[in-house]
């Protein structure tokens, strides 16, 4: 109990870290950590599928799409959105996410293992292609232009101010889903992932409890599309395309799946690289391959899982001096 | 990106040198900084590539010397994707202080980098992304925005009078289906229907097909010729499996469907397809003769609408600034000035009309295999036979009554002869 407290700690002091120190950084960086943790909010909440549930989802840019459209569409059609309502526009957003999910969830949550991952592929393929054939409600190639972002006492238009709005949000959800993952419902979570059989004979409703937590990665990725929508200003079908979802999914085995900050890290890692490093070096992308090749030959369980790793070795260095202490024995 | 390194570097020395010299001289020496945001990777890294040589290849002839400023040239790589490409602006307007923000290939892009211009007040020049209504419906809210390429319809509305001259009647459309192919088929059909011609069927297969079988079969025998609208590699296949289909109608087509970037891997099935574009880099022009052997010289190969477009760009704009005697004017003033410029390009005369997109020629050209400029080797060209001089946006119609329709998508102009 008391290394995750150390743990929940060090994670606490980091974000408070972060917080101070991005705002002071200059207005591109400030941009760069803006959208790295909007992309982790939909990273976590795949974490969820992925880390907790064992599910992999390649879908879960459908939900971050469905999210954006809506703030876009919203916004550039009917003014809604852009004050105070902006949080009746993030709650939509959540709700839509969810709703999503909820009937997606019906198809896909039946199956398991690779066919899960064709499902949700298929799915968020149909919302993509939605999404680029639908020309008079998502302006199809061209996508949709946010020209401003909300105002409401404070304004958004500001990248600081909007850099906290979406640290806020982020710190939210991550409580949230680390609140969630915790509960009862979470280790039942973890025990489906573990062996599926096992909890059903134990008299748990495994289909449910899938269910639901593949509405709540829908609804927490639907949050970070309205937010993705107002930190661009562009939503487009780029968005939806399956290199979202595959950049979702890379960014979580890269961090780590099941720690939810570990999709955190990879998202900044990520983005670090292909939108930092690109503006420095001509031969960013080896860098970003480097990395995914080592970090699954060497780190199958992610960044995160480099402290583990540590103690082992420890343990066994010690376990190995212990029987070498043991070795000479008289013959 | 090297190139901004090295641009950087150079300005370094010259600057360390400036001091070393005298501080009078460094108090002279001006700083022009120009941000170019382009694909450099990804799938459209190829023509992104096309785009900064274009660019470069000016610079370096000027050596990076706009009339007494020296120009710092700062590629970033949007990597094809719009949001991206938003980002690498604002890093290049927030971070470098660009004073003038160019580039972007896709219409989506130009749509992205549009709405920053106008919240950060930088100038976003416009050399490729094509989509209409920028410079039309959408002009008011880009104040920023001047476009030195041309809009998608542009070479269109002359090429469908053309296509009514040939005496055709009926024309079957086949573009691919997003906004880039709307608005050239578009404005193609509007153009055909209002000289009496019918377009009687239109088909869209989707962006990147790969396989045209599904489609083909389905052209419609009693049209007098195939107009056709291919980005890439669809450029590609298409003609070939038109041609393995046995086809024996004319085919024309918008300008990307043969233009120097996808001409030199085609084969002879092409030899006799006619297209439209504001610029052939067989211009039988002494201008365009020795852009292309310098160009080619360098780069290996001819240069396509994406390098042409980028140097005229940076032509026009060392232009302004060498009239300001290499003072950059502030971003409303240089917008006036490059909106009202008229000079002589590669491509022909070009001047800007009062929507900010160019008014320039239109020619029509046909695929011919023969030898040019002195290369010994048979090849592939695009052969002028007609000049549309001085074509705007609008081309032959009413400026007012143009904007008063729609932008061109799948469903307008309406099919009216379609069954």
């Amino acid at each position: 109990m008391t290394r995750e407290l150390v743990k929940v700690l060090a994670v606490v002091g980091a974000l408070a870290a972060l917080l101070v120190i991005v705002p002071n950084t200059n207005s591109f960086v400030i941009l760069l950590f803006t959208r790295a943790l909007v992309f982790a909010i939909l990273v976590m909440s795949l974490d969820i599928l992925l880390g907790f549930t064992g599910l992999a989802s390649l879908g879960q840019a459908a939900y971050l799409g469905v999210g954006a459209y809506l703030t876009a569409i919203l916004a550039t059609r009917y003014q809604i959105g852009l004050g105070y309502d902006f949080w009746l526009v993030v709650v939509l957003g959540v709700v839509s996410g969810a709703v999503l999910a909820a009937v997606f969830g019906l198809l896909a949550i039946r199956a398991t293992g690779v066919y899960f991952l064709m499902i949700t592929l298929a799915l968020g393929q149909c919302v993509w292609g939605l999404a680029y054939r639908w020309n008079s409600l998502t302006g199809g190639d061209n996508g949709i232009n946010l020209r401003v972002r909300p105002q409401f006492g404070i304004n958004l238009g500001n990248e600081v101010t909007f850099f906290y709005l979406v640290f806020g949000f982020f710190a939210v959800s991550l409580a949230a889903m680390y609140v969630l993952v915790r509960s009862p419902f979470g280790r039942s979570l973890m025990g489906i992932r573990e062996r599926e059989l096992r909890m059903r004979i134990l008299g748990y409703n495994t289909w449910l409890h899938k269910y639901i937590a593949f509405v709540i990665a829908g609804a927490f990725g639907g949050l970070s599309g309205v937010l993705w929508a107002h930190t661009t200003g562009i939503v487009s079908p780029e968005n939806l395309v399956l290199t979202t979802s595959v950049d979702a999914l890379l960014m979580t085995v890269l961090g780590g799946a099941g720690t939810l900050v570990g999709g955190v890290i990879g998202a900044f890692i990520v983005f670090g690289l292909r939108e930092y490093l690109s503006t420095v070096v001509p031969w960013w992308q080896y860098v970003l391959g480097g990395v995914y090749v080592l970090t699954i030959l060497y780190l199958p369980t992610g960044l995160m899982g480099i402290p583990a790793r540590v103690r082992q070795r420890r343990t066994r260095v010690k376990e190995a001096t212990a029987e070498r202490k043991l070795a000479p024995v008289p013959h | 990106m090297s190139r901004s390194r090295r641009a950087f570097g150079s300005v370094l020395l010259t600057g360390s040198l400036a001091v070393a010299m005298s501080t009078a001289a460094m108090a002279q020496a001006q700083e022009l900084r120009i941000g170019y945001v382009a694909p450099v990777t990804g799938i459209f890294a190829q023509q992104g590539k096309d785009m900064v040589d274009g660019f470069q290849f000016y610079l370096d002839e000027v050596k990076h010397d706009f009339g007494g400023a020296k120009v710092q040239f700062i590629v970033e790589d949007e990597q094809g994707k719009p949001d991206t490409a938003v980002t690498k602006a604002k890093k290049l307007i927030l971070q470098d202080k660009i004073q003038i923000l160019v580039g972007g290939l896709l219409a989506t892009t130009g749509y992205a980098l549009a709405p920053v211009s106008t919240a950060d007040k930088t100038v976003y020049v416009v050399p490729i992304a094509a989509a209409d209504d920028l410079t039309q419906r959408d002009l008011s809210k880009y104040p920023y925005m001047v476009r030195t390429g041309w809009s998608s319809s542009q070479p269109s509305h002359p090429f469908g009078q053309w296509a009514c001259e040939q005496g055709y009647k009926k024309i079957v459309t086949i573009g691919a289906d997003y906004a880039f192919g709307h608005e050239v088929v578009g404005g193609f059909q509007r153009a055909f229907e209002a000289c009496g011609g019918q377009i009687i069927q239109k088909i869209w297969p989707p962006l990147g097909a790969q396989d045209f079988g599904p489609f083909i079969p389905t052209i419609r025998q009693d049209a007098d010729a195939i107009f056709s609208l291919m980005v890439g590699p669809m450029s590609l296949r298409f003609p070939k499996q038109l041609a393995a289909s046995g086809n024996k109608k004319p085919v024309i087509g918008g300008g990307t469907s043969y233009d120097e970037f996808v001409l030199p891997s085609m084969g002879d099935e092409v030899i006799g397809h006619i297209s439209a574009l504001q610029y052939s880099a067989a211009l039988d022009t002494p201008l365009n003769a020795e852009f292309v052997k310098k160009y080619r010289a360098k780069y290996g190969k001819v240069p396509s609408y994406y390098s042409e477009s980028n140097y005229t760009t940076a032509q026009m704009i060392h232009k302004v600034i060498a009239d300001n005697k290499g003072q950059f004017p502030g971003p409303e003033e240089f917008v006036k000035r490059l909106a009202s410029l008229k000079i002589d390009t590669i491509r022909g005369p070009v001047s800007i009309d009062d929507m900010r997109n160019p008014v320039q020629n239109i020619y029509i050209k046909k695929v011919e295999k023969k030898k040019m400029f002195g290369y010994d080797k048979d090849e592939l060209w695009n052969t002028v036979i007609k000049t549309y001089p001085n074509v705007n946006q609008f081309g032959q119609f009413k400026k007012d009554e143009f904007l008063a329709t729609p932008v061109y998508s799948r469903d307008f102009p309406p099919c009216k002869y379609c069954q």
